[in-house]
């Protein structure tokens, strides 16, 4: 988007426009997706266990609701216990919210070409990842600053569950890695083009596998029932954010719902598929890579993303809590090993059946990325302005290596 | 504040400080105002302290200001989840001095309301068992059947909560019409229900593994500390006062089929149509306490329908409630009966007049959570709720 600005507007500006407008849409994705998903939530679990959840704010299914409660936050009373250290007491909250949006810059919603992405980074994976890992030190910094014993708890909890889990989860997140041959997630994603039998999830059985583990653990990462140690409310009263109350408590709030939208979305791009949804619409459509193309693979990803969100739901209020002693056994005596097994048997099945998935066709059609239309000329002109996509087809394990010599194009 | 007395020590033994966390009175689950001190060394819990009084509502002094059915209410508030046993309760105990009791169609009243009040409460038991665990809707599953406890009770009594209804010499009011079926529609209800309580709970792995094996109670520390009912039983010690009680309770009972629900043998009574013991759990584990509950709440059902079976082929009064200022005769009585907590046991003495001159309650759930400390050394903090919802106190009845 910066280099469509470049065109018309000086560089500076151009590029300042375009860091604006992708805020602005991330902010944004991550606001109001939290609005639908506590919404999402409340239906849910209204559901699950035989009630109706909100029904009036809004007229109809209480769509309204959260907004209720986010005015009814907004007008609380903002309550920091004596004794709590000010200063850290009130940036934890928003540490930990900045890092869950943080994430979002690296992940595409649409690919191709010319992906819907706010800065394209080629190791997208690993920079997602860690900085998930960041959202922990706003926890720690919550419990840490409360001055309460039961935040305390919550936090060390937190802390070393989080760090625990970051290990299988990295393992995980390794395996797409490995078959795409790139950390980028939009080839990550575009090497998934075409039917649902081109998923990674569908690869081979270690992937297949792997997946479940991995969203175990990004579940266990998110802190969401039955891993929801660090704000176990029957045990530390609220854990972590007992202590906080109003707008401060609904940042955690927020940044819960932001890490598990996040964790879901890179779950879809690495082994969903992504932006290709099970038919591939877009390019029986012969529309992929156009911006309606682009819409649908939006649409695609956020699908997605709400589906692992709601199962993650659909845990929480079916399962019992964990102990911190499980939760550490899970992850460190099956998770772990698990994904590294899967990791090894991931890469034998790329090298016994070079290119072959499982369902015994070849993978990823080296199609994706000969894209004719642009969604506008002003990006194409752009796109031919920037260095063009080496593509390296040797006969490597992974049919189409794309290695992108330039990754800063703007989505 | 240093764990570590003799600081020579400390060179060889590095140990962190420990904590003390006051866990209530205002806690999620503590079951009310019950407050515990934690001593904790991180996650690790060295020793729990209860403390109780936070209830208190001097109940027994002021039955002995109060004839025995104006006490009536008082008892309601004792154990307010099954206060329908409390008024059992204390009305066979009255009727132990005034050697009286209910004819034979207010007999079968009374069990059938007594047994529903004990599936409402186990049915709690259950729901804040699965609260303490952590997961939610169990909890809601267990209200939504309560509820219809609780609306068959309103219409017997016109109350939901604190009923008043089983009263010295009978009931205050029979049944009304239709009440019989509409009971009997609640019980084919439920009982397939069961089954999803189980699915949810009793087999759910990480319910298994949070309960098989925690807080382990042997047979004999159960006797010692004068535990009682479920919590007793899940020990594995037989007995169930429904059965083993003093005539005036368990003539109650006389004619009816039921077992005691307790583990003989490695098997319940008629267990086999329910889920198998995992292999993880001990005997007088906490799973074994829920399962307990769970089992009995079968075997309620099934006393209810016998009971209005037996009600609805009785004829006559269901019984004539005492007069209110009616003389007590001098003496003194103590009776105790099966409430779903325990046993729970009422003294009365008495210099001839109408107002009991000494009055004095036993509670189950006090003995109960005397065990609690002995059960939670050296467990986690996340076995605390774990091992106190087992025993499924109700802080009304320890404090009265």
């Amino acid at each position: 988007m910066g280099a469509f600005f470049d065109q018309y507007l000086p560089t500076w500006l151009a590029y300042t426009l375009a860091g604006l407008i992708h805020v602005g849409l991330i902010i944004n994705l991550v606001a109001v997706g939290a609005l639908i998903f506590i919404w999402l939530e409340r239906k849910i679990s209204g559901r699950i266990q035989d009630r109706l959840g909100p029904t009036r704010v809004g007229g109809k299914f209480g769509w309204l609701q959260t907004l209720a409660d986010g005015m009814k936050l907004l007008t609380k009373e903002d309550l920091m216990p004596e004794g709590a250290d000010g200063f850290l007491f009130r940036i934890a909250p928003y540490v930990s919210f900045g890092a869950s949006i943080t994430a979002f810059i690296a992940i595409p919603f649409a690919g191709g070409d010319y992906p819907w992405i706010a800065q394209r980074v080629n190791t997208g994976v690993f920079f997602v990842i860690a900085v998930l890992g960041l959202e922990v030190f706003g926890v720690i910094l919550a419990g840490y600053s409360s001055a309460s014993k039961w935040s305390l708890f919550g936090a060390m909890r937190e802390a070393a569950q989080v760090v625990s889990y970051e290990v299988p989860l990295g393992m995980c997140a390794v395996v797409p890695v490995l078959l795409a041959g790139s950390m980028d997630l939009v080839v990550i994603g575009d090497q998934q083009a075409g039917w649902f039998t081109n998923w990674f999830i569908f690869n081979d059985p270690a992937t297949f596998i792997t997946f479940w583990v991995y969203f175990t653990c990004a579940t266990a990462s998110v802190n969401r029932a039955p891993f929801d140690l660090a704000e176990a409310e029957s045990e530390l009263v609220a854990g972590f954010h007992t202590e906080y109350s109003g707008l401060r408590w609904s940042f955690f709030f927020m940044a819960e719902y932001g890490s598990m939208f996040s964790v879901s979305i890179l779950a879809s791009i690495l082994f969903l598929g992504g932006w290709h949804g099970p038919i591939p619409i877009a390019s029986l459509l012969h529309v992929d890579g156009t911006y309606f193309g682009n819409l649908l693979g939006c649409l695609n990803v956020l699908f997605k993303g709400t589906l692992g969100v709601a199962i993650m739901m659909w845990v929480r209020w079916t399962l019992p809590r964990l102990r911190i002693d499980q939760v550490m056994a899970t992850c460190l005596k099956y998770c772990t090993p698990i994904a590294a097994v899967m990791f090894l048997g991931a890469a034998l099945w790329q090298y016994a059946l070079p290119g072959r998935n499982f369902f015994g066709l070849s993978r990823a059609p080296a199609a994706v990325y000969n894209v004719s239309e642009g969604w506008s000329a002003g990006a194409n002109a752009a796109i031919e302005k920037s260095a063009p996509v080496e593509t390296v087809n040797a006969e490597s394990p992974t049919p189409v290596a794309v290695v992108l010599t330039q990754s800063n194009r703007g989505g | 504040m240093a764990t570590v007395d003799d600081p020579r020590t400390i060179e060889f033994d590095v140990r962190t400080d420990e904590m003390l966390v006051n866990m209530g009175p205002q806690h999620p689950s503590t079951h009310g105002v019950l407050r515990l001190v934690l001593r904790t060394d991180g996650e690790v819990v060295s020793e729990i302290t209860p403390h109780i009084g936070y209830l208190h509502r001097c109940a027994e002094k002021i039955g002995e200001n109060l004839t025995p059915r104006q006490w009536i209410p008082y008892t309601d508030r004792m154990d307010y989840l099954a206060a329908m046993n409390m008024n059992l309760g204390w009305a066979l105990t009255v009727e132990k001095l005034l050697k009286y009791g209910p004819p034979e169609k207010g007999r079968h009243l009374r069990v059938i309301i007594s047994e529903l009040g004990r599936i409402a409460s186990h049915l709690v038991g259950m729901g804040a068992y699965g609260l303490d665990l952590g997961t939610f809707s169990p909890f809601l599953y267990a209200f939504r059947e309560r509820e219809k406890i609780l609306d068959l009770f309103e219409e017997a009594c016109g109350a939901r909560l604190t009923y008043s209804y089983l009263t010295v010499g009978g009931a205050t009011a029979d049944l009304p019409p239709g009440w019989l079926q509409k009971c009997e529609a609640f019980l084919d209800e439920l009982e397939p229900i069961v089954d999803e309580y189980h699915a949810l709970l009793t087999t759910n792995a990480i319910f298994i593994k949070r309960t098989a094996g925690i807080g382990v109670m042997p047979q004999e520390m159960a006797i010692d500390f004068g535990t009682s009912g479920p919590v007793l039983r899940g020990s594995g010690v037989d007995h169930d006062l429904r059965r083993d009680g003093e005539e005036t309770y368990t003539a109650m009972y006389d004619g009816y089929a039921f077992e005691v629900i307790v583990q003989k043998n490695g098997h319940y009574p008629k267990d086999h149509d329910y889920p198998a013991v995992p292999t993880e759990a001990v005997l007088g584990d906490c799973w074994h306490r829920f399962y307990v509950r769970m089992l009995e709440l079968v075997q309620s059902i099934d006393l209810v329908r016998q009971a209005i079976d037996r009600y609805s082929r009785s004829e006559g009064s269901y019984g004539e409630p005492m007069k209110l200022n009616q003389k007590l005769p001098k003496g003194e009585v103590y009776l105790e009966t099966e409430a779903p907590r325990g046993q729970m046991g009422f003294y009365i003495v008495s210099n001839g007049e109408a107002i009991p001159w000494r009055v004095r309650a036993r509670s189950s759930s006090f003995c109960n959570l005397s065990v609690a400390p002995e059960l939670c050394r050296s467990c986690l903090i996340a076995d605390v709720p774990a091992i106190v919802g087992s025993l499924d106190i109700v802080m009304g009845e320890i404090d009265r």
